[in-house]
């Protein structure tokens, strides 16, 4: 299939890298023994799947492979390979599809923007009636850049100027997407950090107009850049304690060796992933699907 | 299993200091909680493994073990060593007097910051009496541009940019527009790239081919995960980069990166940023960084900022009359706003050693200031300079003008005659504090000493810190 070669190519460069690894430990035969458990924990901490998800994962298949009596390193990884993908809630599939309003949310530079363009220009292929709303107004040239996008994608743009309040901005991409008849509404929201009680709290009263006025039903996302380390798992609790997400877009996929902080976020705040970017191009926004994501991660040693 | 480093070492340390005597096994359990705190903070997989052995051997040498506070021992035996791998000295940028232009060459991941970085460093070179030029190379993001148009404009620096689609030859006609306004640093913002991406790696070394840069600074997000040593060994293999700003630091990410940064490629940090305003580029500190991954509190820039809040002239009149071991709700009025210049009692209290944990359990009330401002607000000239007029019907009277009831008053002026109180026996223990200023040695015992001090009265929604411990360390470096 050609959407997921194309995902399995952006994804290479982690199965490359983890599979170097593997293969390193797999070396040392197929005896399954403490250094294979460190190593495969080294393995997957490396993968920026945090500590304690690497420990969880490598202590249910230590017990599950005296369980079920696993012979080798192959039937270990190919378990690994279920834990991870067990690790991910559903609720990915079609997650854009029904009418909606959603709202990007992140910190600064993990590419909301670029997704935003990306998903409305799926959309605007698929036949949706697309209107984005540039709720970004404090960063230079974010609006400019949203209208770019908008361009690419021929579809219709909601921005004030530059330091005009991002709510009204909303307010007003919802009234023009309900007089054009839109029913996919793309909010674009300023980055920040997640420790700025400020600008959490801003954040807090846009989405609540958002709430108050839509009349589609309200989506937040998460755009999480996939080389950021452990705080990304703080971002995620943070954004989702003060606005209750809906799920994850994991951006950057394909600059990287890792992406593990996915199964982190997954794990513990049981938020759907429903996005994965890997490439810089309009088409490199893939859907996410949990088997292809742990078997890209993991790579497939048992068939080969 | 969301506690941060400063937690989980703190609970460590807590745990040895319990003991008088430590074991190998004692150390061995708490380079086991540091490891996977290290790990936690994003520190290199490679690095931690290091650092823990040798921190382990350290600890384990029989001169530490034997002295009087073993514990005391781990936590400086871990500290220096963390310092020593972030690198010893306070690395600069260095600018040749006589080049015209110096260029300074930005490099960095996508969404790592570079274009902020480059006005921030324009704003700090335009401070030092240079007069930047802003070079806008990134060609492919969409306004990146006119971000970097927006941001020169904003702190006065000259922005070169062009609607040629050749990167190399904006750099060039860069420089050639730096010489004609006599800029005499150029500052060359490059597009964002994934280290991966051939094509963009051999763009940057065309760039750099071309106009030969007196540095080339790497941005790296300082909450770039294990992937950080990847990066940078890429981009130091292809642009051989001279030093690094850690961007994004206003996070509470630990910025483990910047020790595996450092670690692996050998290169300085020089910079911090912290948020989006102009002035937020530091000249990084090995020393502070590594209290901050540590978390013993970012003891000495809090100093710092409360020098500069001292050095002010209406602080100077408030302190002649705390000389004078008196204290009117003026003056604790001024303290408050000292406090908030500093960053707010949130910045303060998190820059404290245990501060973030008692910000993130809630503890600390970062509005505790704003009201009782209004309430002295409430209050009359004479009431103000001789607070001991209050009676309960001018307190009512405060009350309804500030919209808050008698006890907020009344609490209110608890707090300000503990303070008063504080103030005078600190006062008379201020020939004391003199004898000890001659020997300031380790930058982080003096802040120790502020935590130390026996019975305290707590500001307002501050547990363990005190206005006098501020007012303390600032006379002790204001002097």
């Amino acid at each position: 299939m050609g959407l997921i070669s194309r995902f399995k190519e952006g994804m290479s460069k982690t199965r490359e890298a983890f599979r170097e690894d593997m293969n390193l430990i797999l070396n040392r035969g197929p005896a399954v023994d403490d250094d294979f458990w460190d190593g495969l924990e080294e393995a997957l901490i490396v993968s920026d799947m945090g500590v304690y998800s690497a420990t969880t994962i490598v202590e249910r298949l230590r017990s599950e492979a005296v369980r079920k009596g696993y012979r080798d390193a192959y039937d270990v990884l190919e378990a690994l390979n279920d834990s991870i993908a067990a690790e991910f809630p559903e609720g990915a599939e079609g997650f854009f599809d029904e009418p909606c309003i959603v709202l990007f949310v992140g910190v600064n530079g993990s590419g909301k923007t670029t997704t935003t363009g990306k998903i409305a220009k799926q959309a605007k292929d698929a036949g949706r009636q697309v209107i984005l709303g540039c709720a970004d107004t404090f960063r230079a040239a974010a609006i400019e850049q949203l209208e770019v996008w908008a361009e690419r994608a021929d579809v219709r743009i909601c921005a004030r100027e530059r330091g005009s309040d991002p709510a009204s901005v909303c307010y007003e991409t919802i009234e023009r997407g309900e007089q054009d008849g839109a029913d996919l509404v793309l909010i674009d929201t300023a980055g920040r950090l997640h420790t700025s009680a400020d600008l959490m709290r801003e954040l807090e009263k846009v989405v609540a107009v958002v709430r108050k006025r839509a009349n589609l039903p309200v989506k937040l996302v998460l755009v999480i850049d996939a080389t950021t380390g452990q705080n990304g798992l703080q971002q995620a609790r943070e954004f989702n304690d003060a606005l209750d997400l809906d799920g994850v877009v994991i951006t950057k996929l394909d600059g990287t060796a890792k992406g593990g902080i996915a199964v982190a976020v997954a794990h513990y705040l049981q938020i759907p992933v429903v996005k994965l970017g890997v490439g810089e191009g309009l088409e490199d926004l893939k859907d996410f699907d949990a088997r292809d994501y742990a078997r890209s991660l993991v790579g497939d040693f048992a068939a080969e | 299993m969301f506690d941060n480093l400063q937690d989980q070492l703190q609970e460590v340390f807590d745990d040895l200091r319990g003991k008088g005597r430590l074991s190998e096994d004692d150390i061995r359990a708490a380079m086991r909680r540091v490891r996977m705190a290290l790990l936690e903070a994003d520190v290199s997989y490679k690095v931690v493994k290091e650092f823990v052995s040798k921190a382990s051997a350290r600890c384990l040498e029989a001169d530490v073990l034997d002295s009087l506070t073993p514990a005391q021992n781990v936590v400086k035996v871990v500290l220096d060593e963390l310092t020593a791998l972030l690198g010893e000295s306070d690395a600069k940028l260095e600018l040749a007097p006589n080049k015209q232009p110096n260029v300074i060459m930005l490099v960095g991941l996508q969404g790592s910051g570079k274009t902020t970085a480059a006005a921030k460093l324009a704003y700090l070179l335009k401070r030092e009496g240079h007069n930047p030029l802003l070079v806008a190379c990134d060609v492919y993001r969409p306004a990146a541009a006119d971000q970097l148009a927006t941001l020169g404009g904003e702190i006065g620096a000259r922005v070169y940019r062009s609607d040629s689609k050749d990167p190399v030859q904006i750099a060039r006609e860069g420089i050639r527009c730096a010489i004609d306004n006599l800029c005499d640093v150029a500052i060359i913002d490059t597009a964002g790239r994934l280290h991966v991406d051939e094509d963009m790696m051999q763009e940057a070394e065309s760039i750099k081919a071309a106009v030969e840069p007196d540095e080339v600074l790497m941005v790296v997000d300082a909450m770039t995960g294990q992937d950080a040593v990847n990066v940078v060994e890429a981009f130091s293999e292809r642009v051989e980069f001279d030093g690094v700003i850690m961007s994004k630091m206003d996070g509470d990410a630990r910025g483990g990166g910047a020790l595996s940064v450092r670690q692996s490629t050998g290169k300085p940090i020089k910079f911090t940023s912290s948020g989006e305003k102009p002035d937020s580029l530091e000249v990084f500190h090995p020393d502070r960084m590594a209290r901050r991954i540590l978390g013993m509190g970012d003891m000495v820039s809090l100093i710092e900022s409360a020098v500069k809040v001292q050095q002010e002239e209406e602080e100077a009149e408030a302190a002649a009359r705390m000389a004078r071991m008196d204290l009117n709700l003026n003056d604790f009025l001024d303290m408050n706003r000292q406090v908030r210049k500093m960053g707010g009692v949130g910045k303060l209290v998190s820059a404290l050693p245990g501060g973030d944990r008692m910000m993130a359990q809630g503890q600390v009330d970062e509005h505790a200031l704003d009201r009782m401002e209004v309430i002295i607000n409430s209050m009359t000239k004479r009431e103000r300079e001789k607070p001991d007029v209050l009676n309960g019907s001018r307190r009512a009277r405060i009350a309804a003008g500030a919209g808050v009831s008698v006890q907020a008053v009344n609490q209110l002026m608890k707090q300000y005659g503990e303070t008063r109180k504080q103030v005078k026996k600190m006062m008379s223990a201020y020939g004391d504090l003199e004898d000890t200023r001659g020997r300031r040695g380790k930058k982080g015992k003096k802040g120790k000493k502020g935590k130390r001090g026996g019975k305290r009265m707590a500001m307002p929604g501050m547990g363990g810190m005190s206005m006098a411990d501020i007012k303390r360390i600032s006379d002790m470096l204001g002097q």
